[in-house]
């Protein structure tokens, strides 16, 4: 038998049960929990889109000015020192 | 440095949110790094000491910058005791791909990230763009593996309550405006 678990301890491990970072005892008793909450598993699509969105979002990629900016940098200090 | 420039710059990004304040952090880590190399002791790992330095870096421009004083004191005020409890619980089901490409949706992200305060944002950064582990940045970041869970769900919550089509949907709606949520407390 599954013990229940509350709104408020689901949203509290959420993050944890994504990451995959939970005891399977407590996991099947979420688990148990998002078939019957209808707003707890909201909450956990929800949250899931948000880690997705941000793993795959463009706007996380560095600018390509970064590299050249940095090498110009990096040689003009080492000039600096060997000078 | 090449396959550390990625960790660096998004770590800088994490602290100021400027793309081009980031920039400078991180190059000048680089530098900073590239000087103090024969202080580096091998028991720790490359890459959790040159974000280390670029955080560092990324602080104390932060704190230098006057026009972030506001915020640096909201932040201090959002404490980590108590619950978080999400603002909005309409259904927000698998975005569909062609969804994902719209600029809307590609703005509201921007703003929500733009949004949190620097501390949930540099753990929400080092975990779910950089892949980080949680030790490795509970490590960077100087505080527990407990309080990097406590930040990160904090973080994905405040992201979700911004960009959750119930409590706000510009995104969805194709509305111009996009109507902040903050404060979350």
């Amino acid at each position: 038998m599954v013990i229940e678990i509350s709104c408020l301890e689901v949203w509290r491990e959420i993050s944890n049960y994504i990451d995959d970072a939970l005891e399977p005892e407590l996991r099947s008793r979420m688990e148990a929990h998002f078939k019957v909450c209808k707003h707890c598993s909201a909450v956990l699509d929800g949250t899931r889109n948000v880690v997705k969105l941000i793993a795959d979002e463009a706007e996380f990629e560095v600018p390509t000015s970064f590299g050249s900016g940095l090498y110009s940098k990096l040689n003009a200090s080492l000039g600096k020192t060997s000078s | 440095m090449r396959p550390y420039e990625r960790a660096i710059y998004f770590a800088a990004k994490g602290a100021l949110d400027n793309p081009a304040d980031a920039e400078e952090v991180a190059q000048e880590t680089v530098l900073k790094a590239f000087n103090a190399l024969p202080n580096f002791r091998f028991e720790a790992k490359f890459s959790t000491w040159i974000i280390q330095i670029a955080i560092n870096e990324a602080r104390m421009k932060f704190r230098k910058d006057r026009r972030h004083l506001y915020e640096s004191i909201e932040a201090e005020r959002q404490d980590e005791e108590g619950d978080y409890r999400p603002k909005d619980l309409a259904d927000w089901r698998d975005i569909p791909s062609e969804q994902l490409q719209r600029t809307e949706l590609r703005d509201a992200l921007k703003r929500a990230m733009a949004a949190l305060a620097p501390k949930y944002r540099e753990v929400l950064i080092l975990r779910d763009v950089q892949h980080v582990s949680i030790a490795e940045t509970a490590s960077i970041l100087g505080i527990s593996e407990a309080n990097v869970k406590t930040r990160l769900l904090r973080a994905r919550l405040q992201m979700r309550d911004a960009l959750a089509p119930g409590i706000d949907g510009s995104w969805v709606t194709g509305r111009n405006e996009y109507k902040k949520v903050r404060p979350f407390s």
